[in-house]
């Protein structure tokens, strides 16, 4: 690598060539602040917070994407440097909707956090002309309210990131704004309701629709008996939201939280996650020797099954008919666990807690109510987890650790790994060998499959078959896939998908991790190794070996793939066109 | 100044839509040439609403969001359509100064619109432009080719008249 030298505030560096001055300045251990930029995601060199002084230059230099060369004089914390920065805030401020006492991201704001560092004492000092602006709250996930939008573009860089672009920056100059096409609202068009636009907006322009008044309702209701299901993600996102380190495995004091919340019962989507692999790898079996159609791709995420039905309609066969975790477990809870307890399924609330927000919209969905009933009445997000627990009061980091309650609080290895883009391919792997060969796996671990890349592919010789397979992360990816897919152009047996990109720990429902860290630090495989050492310490790692699994197939379902396990775990799918004029 | 998205219903022929779709298939392959395309769509119908932006994004294969986006940043491209008589009024110097901005008041008051729109029946649009090289007979404005000079609110109503027989 070439190195340049140059001096930051006066201070001598070796460095790579060509860096940025954003990135040259954590040599020197000094953190440039920024808002529009996102790394390989928003650089754009917009919002001009990140600007230095650059001996020789005519004017302040953006560090985020101007690059170092040989010689360079950086003064990142000059006099010029920091009013100008200021000033900045200060205009941002000046249309800025200011209700930050109420507003949904204060505390976890990146431009209140600006204005703390940089001593901004006078928000109005610009006070004007503030445009018209749109409020859109169509979808069931989330609300834009660009009263709070600063231009940033980094909600429109992660849309295109997903092949969605819904969302965009409309008209020019002081009319600039965030929008839909013709101003329409944004369910008028196909958001697949993934939430990455959240997750990537440094304020509260952009959020998830809060149902956690509808759970207190229901939990304060004696007639009704609430349950709580977490998906595996969960337990490697919840901690970040009470200053645990991100990679930290959070299930133990998660489980305490939910049964101090007052939930009547602490489940784990884990469970639903083995029962999704018994009726998948039964299902991608059923497909191979009896000439069904392949690849089969996988559908336990509700935003990658959106995408499909909105922008893949005609292939939708490819689709596992196998309803979700989450929904699986509703519906098992609603049927076999009801019956068993002797329990009205009317009087069941079921609620899970997803790193999702297009949970919300899978909820009501259409042949999701195997009792007659919505499978899952609430599905709330990790923010809004964390919302009610700091809410009730509850000191979370002096919880103790407690387990789920039993029986459908019991997972294996191979279902908490679902969380992490290859984890279900990985699960289902071990099973479907089984399946194949009658024998388990000498090795568990799938390593191919695993890790941050968008697209990943492997073979592997079962029973003599060679079972070629496909993962892919992020709906951008997912396109490329599906466009080999269409055209038949590949020879995958199996193909997994998930609708964001690393899987359901970089979820939109996960804590929002400002772009700060963000562009240094690798969240998604920290968040992912939670799960794979949560799978790697666990007795059990193949989701046949589920004895609540086992029980709930010997007590109701019979076999994988029968006529009950059909009406009660299977879906259908929607044609859906991109527009809805 | 944003603009003014029509709500008059669209009225695109089969012959425009086969004008257009012949331009979209020759640019289809080049994504830069999307606003091409546009211009010349805007060629065909005179303006680029939904149904044409909608045509243009599947044709492109560019979301329409973005097809939209280009439309409302760029000057030359109209949502709303041109009436069969297009009044122009000048916000040159001038004429600003003698007092057009009046003229373009009165005028938006008595047909119902602002500037950059339609009447729902089709007959009137309004623009404001800038100097259009007429100063000595400011205020001025053009009903399509034709010219009014030295005006004052109180000819509009006369003008109007004439048009709307």
């Amino acid at each position: 690598m070439e190195m340049v030298n140059i001096k930051i505030n006066g201070m001598p560096f070796s460095v790579p060539n060509g860096i940025t001055v954003l990135e040259a300045a954590r040599y020197a251990g000094i953190d440039i602040p920024t808002l529009c930029y996102m790394k390989e995601l928003n650089e754009i060199g917009a919002c001009r917070i990140c600007v230095v002084e650059v001996k020789g230059a005519r004017s302040l230099v953006t560090a985020c994407v101007f690059p170092v060369n040989e010689g360079m004089e950086i003064l990142t914390n000059s006099e010029r440097v920091r009013k100008a920065r200021k000033t900045t805030l200060e205009l941002i401020l000046s249309t800025h909707n200011r209700k930050c006492l109420s507003c949904i991201r204060s505390t976890n704001c990146e431009l209140q956090a600006l204005c703390l560092e940089y001593g901004v004492e006078k928000p109005e000092r610009f006070d004007g002309a503030v445009p018209e602006s749109s409020f859109d709250d169509s979808m069931p996930h989330m609300v834009r309210d660009n009263s709070k939008c600063i231009l940033c573009r980094r909600c429109v860089a992660a849309c295109n990131n997903q092949a969605v672009s819904v969302i965009g920056a409309n008209a020019r100059g002081f009319d600039t704004h965030i929008g839909s096409a013709f101003e329409r609202d944004v369910d008028r068009f196909a958001c697949i309701a993934c939430g990455q636009c959240i997750v990537n907006c440094p304020t509260g322009a952009l959020y998830e629709k809060d149902d956690t008044g509808k759970v207190l309702a229901a939990i304060n209701d004696p007639e009704k008996f609430v349950v709580v299901q977490t998906a595996p993600a969960v337990r490697a996102g919840l901690g970040e939201e009470f200053g645990y380190e991100i990679g930290t495995d959070v299930e133990g004091k998660m489980a305490a939280a939910l049964r101090r919340l007052g939930f009547d019962k602490v489940f784990d989507t884990n469970f639903s996650a083995d029962l999704t692999i018994m009726e998948e790898s039964n299902e991608l079996v059923e497909r191979i020797t009896k000439g069904g159609v392949l690849p089969m791709i996988t559908s336990c995420s509700p935003g990658w099954i959106k995408y499909c039905e909105h922008y893949y309609p005609d292939q939708l066969d490819h689709l596992s008919t196998c309803k979700s975790p989450q929904q699986m477990f509703g519906a098992t809870l609603k049927t076999w666990y009801a019956k068993n307890m002797g329990i009205d399924p009317a009087k069941i609330v079921s609620v899970s807690v997803m790193p999702c927000t297009a949970k919300k919209f899978e909820v009501g969905r259409d042949d999701q109510s195997a009792s007659g009933y919505a499978d899952v009445d609430i599905s709330i997000t990790t923010r809004e987890l964390a919302r009610m627990i700091k809410g009730a009061g509850i000191n979370f980091r002096n919880l103790p650790d407690e387990a789920f309650d039993n029986p459908l609080g019991e997972g294996t290895g191979a279902a908490v790994i679902f969380g992490a883009t290859g984890g279900v391919m990985e699960a289902a792997l071990r099973t479907a060998v089984k399946n194949i060969t009658g024998e388990e796996p000498a090795d568990p671990n799938f390593t191919e499959v695993r890790g941050m890349d968008g697209v990943k592919e492997a073979t592997y010789s079962v029973g003599g078959l060679d079972v070629k397979v496909c993962v892919a992360s992020g709906t951008k990816n997912a396109k490329a896939v599906m466009e080999k897919v269409k055209n038949g152009e590949c020879d995958y047996t199996f193909i997994e998908i998930m609708g964001c990109p690393g899987g359901c720990i970089n979820g939109g429902g996960q804590p929002i991790v400002p772009a700060s860290i963000k562009n240094f630090v690798d969240v998604k495989s920290l968040r992912a190794s939670v799960l794979y050492n949560s799978d790697a310490a666990k007795q059990d790692r193949y989701s046949h070996e589920n004895s609540a699994v086992k029980r709930v197939y010997d007590e109701f379902f019979g076999e994988p793939g029968s006529h009950v396990a059909h009406e009660v775990l299977h879906t259908s799918y929607v044609k859906r066109g991109i527009y809805k004029d | 100044m944003l603009k003014k998205i029509s709500k008059m219903p669209f009225r695109g022929t089969p012959e425009q839509a086969e004008k257009l779709q012949a331009v979209i298939d020759e640019s289809k392959n080049d994504k830069s040439l999307l606003m091409h395309v546009m211009q010349q769509a805007q060629l065909i119908y005179g303006y680029l609403p939904y149904e044409v932006q909608k045509m243009i994004a599947d044709g492109m294969d560019i979301p329409i969001e973005k097809v939209y986006g280009v439309s409302t940043f760029y000057a030359q491209f109209a949502l709303s359509p041109k009436g069969e008589y297009n009044i122009s009024v000048c916000l040159g110097t001038a004429c600003y100064v003698k007092g057009s901005q009046g003229l373009l008041d009165k005028i938006s008051e008595i047909l119902g619109i602002g500037s950059g729109e339609c009447t729902e029946d089709g007959k009137f649009s309004i623009e404001a432009c800038r100097c259009i090289g007429a100063c000595g007979l400011a205020p001025v404005l053009t009903v399509n080719d034709e010219v009014y000079g030295k005006l004052t609110t109180d000819d509009i109503s006369g003008i109007l008249a004439k048009y709307q027989a």
